[in-house]
């Protein structure tokens, strides 16, 4: 009759254990072929080890989410660790008891209940080391309970709204741990096997405790264990197992390429919807507040994902910056857009397969910087000086580099334009391409297969002239602040080259939001849905916050951010080209190409 | 009413109109110009749609008219602020002059849409890309249109709505005088050099008023200028200093390339820029489009939304010459009627 108060924890804990096995089977099952060998020989090297320790170090202790803020993560370790030593001690202590390796699994769980006499070995220390873990988690519950009214306390502006199965869940976890304290409590009192915790509440209990009052206790303890693994798969922390997955397959090498598979799943069911990336989200500046990654996420999970909310994105990247879990999410929507949409039928008859003039560099300028000619003129010059065979390849005509398209899912369109592109680059015989845009910067690097072709941004090959002293800078006084473009800086990782160019020619000064927290100019080509008075208003945030430092120039590394802030009035703006061309030490030739020209128009009005 | 003192604001010709009708209806009118001297913008142009007469012409006849009228023209003075103090108004300049009216007129005109924003047309960046505004002032000067090599175009573009209905730009309105200037200029280019091609790159061709459709008409057919419909979208200097544009030929569906020696592009106009510092500092409230917005669009243009503040000619919304005079002899009805109704 006893043993019945394990029945509801028992059978939670089946249940759930056969929903994790199917799910892993599924979901590793359904990794490519590829996938599957590596995740298979990822056992087998140190990565292993890396996925262990990043398993302790993110699931158990998580520090993602200690350096965010100490509270937050405070909560989540007391919590996750707490009660994972709850169940290693608790374990050991009836090995220990029972003087036995093999002990039935429900035993730990129910050890205060099942185990009156407290005279094995060591109990003293044990009662007090699990009073202690007790303690620790149920210092994690109060401060869960805190947050849900104060979550300004845990860094938090913003957070996602709960669904039915995710506050069953909520509301059994909230229960296991005060009702386990309440259980021990009363059992301590009657048994006396308690600790400094578990013995005064036994004592505070006084004339209450009795038999039927305990069996009544633990059973309410089994039972919200019990629901809380039942409800667990159809909640949100189905992430807690998910993750442990989500680290090993990542580790291994897996990737999302342009097309679903159960990787798909392995991070939408890893997402917690925590609510982290909210606060990063700066759509929410022009109100929009329904398309941020966790609810994409969340959207994917119950299949009702719509194109508004999926294309209202700007692709900026700044969600993956503080997500605990490491999802990447803008994979993920990319590879969403491309599964939603209907490709057009785009034949490019039109595209050219002519012959290709051979030339040592190719310079691929693009659309965008295509309109910003100022930094084509700069270029032009720093290619004359360095005495460079260059080939301006999209100097007449020449397909767009595919990055636009791909951003709006029209994948198999993007693969012939970059056919297109790759064929002429490869026919040249060059063996550099430089490029001075960062959207085509990163589907040159990423999705071209140019063999022997180094992918050279302009930031890192005016930075190489600088220092093999092909060209010589006036540094000036000018305060320059420098704007790290979406897809240079959070999308290839590339931070410091400009910052060193421009360092030649005046005094970049640091401010709180750059590098991987930048803003995003409020452009993106990767947003097809918000309007450009939304835009405005991105564009006016990011410029408040840079005129608070009084820089004398805005310099950036990307045309389309350039023509984005250039429609600031107040704010000069400047590509690192220009800012270099305009310093240009030589003698003959000191002003800029634009001031020359203006001079010219002068003088011609003055005949 | 005859003691009453109205202050107009900017000496334009819709300043200068505005205050020689209140002059002679027996009110003491001072007209306040910042720069050297009234005319405004007309100053720099050289001929008039549609009937190619001169601007001098038009404010050499306002300028005789407001002095004739007993007007007080007091040039090289911006007002700074308007307080309002009882029924009557103060208004600062910047250095430490004062003027007292009990009626204000804004006449505070339009910006010209500063080209360099649209990068992408190379204005500021290649010599031979130039404003309409710059072809006027040209042409006043030198009576002849060269490329920055010296020689005569043999190709000319023009591009419409330049920083106009463009909300890339945060322009969204029409500037409803350019398709006609476009055209007027296109004329005057292929008179004075005959073997010159003229292409005129449009949206639509918005040909509101009497005489400009005729205009259109005899440009394609006297002229042979050719009209394509499709927005510019980027324009590059080629070594020879000649512009290479791209656009789509909307009409045929096909992107376009061309060569040629010179572009115009046809600026749109801006809300003031002292507009915008006066509003500021007065709570003059501004429409969508950043112009002073009128108490009534219908019945009420010409009041502000400031009792006593009465606004006129391109501080509203964009217009051309004609109905500037015309907005300016309303606005002075509407003051003269203000006047009328208010009890001493």
């Amino acid at each position: 009759m006893e043993k019945l108060i394990i029945l509801p924890f028992s059978i939670g804990f089946i249940y759930l254990l056969g929903i994790l096995g199917f799910r892993v089977v599924k979901w590793v099952g359904g990794l490519s072929r590829l996938d599957k060998l590596r995740l298979i020989h990822s056992f087998k090297t140190r990565r292993f080890f890396d996925s262990i320790k990043e398993v302790f170090m993110e699931g158990l202790l998580h520090r993602k989410i200690f350096r965010k803020n100490p509270v937050l993560g405070y909560m989540h370790m007391s919590l996750a660790f707490g009660w994972f030593l709850l169940i290693v001690v608790g374990h050991i202590e009836v090995m220990v008891s029972r003087q036995s390796l093999i002990a039935p699994i429900y035993l730990p769980v129910f050890f205060r209940y099942f185990e009156t006499d407290h005279s094995f070995m060591l109990s003293g220390i044990f009662s007090f080391l699990m009073d202690l873990l007790l303690l620790f988690v149920l210092s994690g519950v109060a401060l869960a309970l805190l947050k849900r009214f104060k979550k300004k306390l845990f860094g938090m502006k913003k957070t996602t709204r709960l669904k039915t199965g995710d506050r069953i869940a909520l509301l059994s976890l909230w229960m296991i741990f005060p009702l386990r304290l309440l259980s021990e409590g009363m059992s301590a009192g009657l048994y006396g096997n308690g600790s400094f915790l578990t013995s005064t509440l036994g004592h505070i209990f006084g004339n209450l405790n009795s038999e039927t009052a305990n069996l009544s206790l633990w059973t309410a303890y089994s039972c919200s264990l019990g629901f809380f693994f039942a409800a667990l798969p159809n909640s949100r922390y189905m992430h807690i197992p998910t993750e442990i997955l989500l680290i090993f397959v990542r580790n291994a090498g897996v990737k999302l390429k342009k097309r679903n598979n159960t990787y798909t799943n392995i991070q939408v069911f890893s997402c917690s919807r925590c609510g982290l990336c909210l606060d990063n989200c700066q759509l929410s500046a022009a109100g929009i507040n329904n398309t941020q990654s966790v609810y994409i996420l969340k959207n994917i999970r119950n299949h009702n994902l719509s194109d508004e909310q999926l294309f209202n994105c700007l692709l900026c990247g700044k969600c993956e910056v503080d997500c605990p879990v490491g999802i990447n999410t803008i994979d993920l929507r990319i590879t969403q857009r491309i599964e939603s949409t209907r490709q057009y039928n785009s034949s490019y008859k039109y595209l050219e397969d002519g012959p290709v003039p051979k030339a040592d560099t190719v310079y691929f300028a693009g659309c965008m910087t295509h309109l910003t000619p100022g930094i084509i003129a700069s270029m032009k010059k720093l290619f004359h000086l360095a005495g460079e065979n260059v080939w301006f390849m999209d100097e007449e005509k020449a397909p767009c580099c595919g990055r636009p398209l791909m951003l709006a899912g029209q994948y198999e369109a993007a693969s012939k334009l970059i056919a297109n592109n790759t064929r002429k680059i490869i026919g040249s015989g060059a063996k550099k391409l430089v490029v001075s845009c960062p959207i085509c910067y990163k589907v040159f690097k990423e999705d071209y297969e140019l063999a022997n072709v180094e992918v050279v941004f302009h930031a890192e090959y005016i930075l190489n002239l600088l220092q093999q002293e092909i060209i010589a800078l006036k540094k000036g006084s000018d305060r320059i602040i420098y704007h790290d473009p979406c897809e240079l800086g959070r999308g290839m990782g590339m931070y410091e080259p400009p910052r060193e160019v421009l360092r030649t020619t005046g005094k970049v000064i640091p401010i709180k939001n750059e590098k991987h927290m930048a803003h995003c100019c409020g452009g993106s080509l990767g947003n097809l849905k918000i309007s450009q008075v939304e835009r405005s208003l991105l564009r006016n945030q990011a410029v408040e916050d840079y005129l608070r430092y009084r820089p004398d120039v805005l310099a950036t590394a990307c045309p389309m951010c350039k023509k984005t802030f250039s429609r600031h009035p107040n704010l000069k703006v400047l590509d690192i080209s220009e800012a270099v061309a305009n310093a240009l030490q030589i003698s003959s030739d000191q002003e800029s190409t634009k001031e020359k020209m203006k001079l010219e128009i002068h003088e011609f009005e003055l005949i | 009413m005859n003691n009453k003192h109205v202050a107009v604001i900017g000496g334009g010709i819709a300043g200068m109109e505005a205050a020689s009708v209140l002059a002679r209806q027996g009110l003491k009118v001072t007209l306040i110009e910042k720069q050297a001297n009234t005319g405004g913008k007309l100053n720099d142009w050289d001929h008039l749609f549609p009937d190619f007469s001169s601007p001098d012409e038009l404010v050499n006849s306002l300028a005789n008219k407001t002095k004739d009228s007993g007007v007080n023209t007091v040039c090289n003075t911006e007002i700074s602020r308007i307080e309002r103090n009882g029924k009557r108004f103060e208004l600062r300049a910047n250095q430490d002059v004062r003027f007292f009216a009990d009626a204000v007129l804004v006449a505070s005109g339009f910006n010209v849409f500063d080209a360099t924003i649209k990068e992408e047309y190379g204005y500021g960046l290649f010599g031979n890309v130039i404003t309409s505004v710059d072809f006027e002032k040209r042409m006043k000067k030198h009576g002849q249109l060269h490329t920055i090599q010296g020689t005569a175009p043999k190709r000319v573009a023009i591009i419409h709505c330049v920083g106009s209905r463009d909300a890339k730009v945060g322009n969204t309105y029409c500037s409803k005088v350019c398709c006609i200037t476009g055209i007027k200029q296109a004329i005057e280019i292929s008179e004075m050099l005959p073997d010159c091609e003229v292409f005129c790159f449009y949206m639509d061709l918005r040909l509101y008023g009497s005489k400009f459709d005729s205009l259109y008409l005899q440009a394609q057919k006297r002229h042979k200028i050719q009209f394509i419909r499709g927005r510019l979208s980027e324009a590059a200097e080629r070594a020879d200093k000649s512009i290479q544009i791209k656009a789509e030929d909307t009409l045929q569906g096909r992107p376009l390339r061309m060569t040629v020696d010179m572009v115009i592009l046809l600026v749109g106009m801006e809300p003031g820029v002292s507009t915008s510092q006066l509003i500021q500092k007065n709570q003059m409230t501004v429409d969508e489009n950043g112009f002073l917005k009128s108490a009534n669009m219908h019945c009420a243009r010409n009041q502000s939304t400031q009792e006593g503040i009465f606004m006129t000619g391109t501080a509203i919304c964009p217009m051309a010459v004609n109905e500037t005079l015309e907005n300016a002899r309303s606005a002075a009805t509407e003051i003269i009627h203000f006047f009328e109704n208010r009890r001493p």
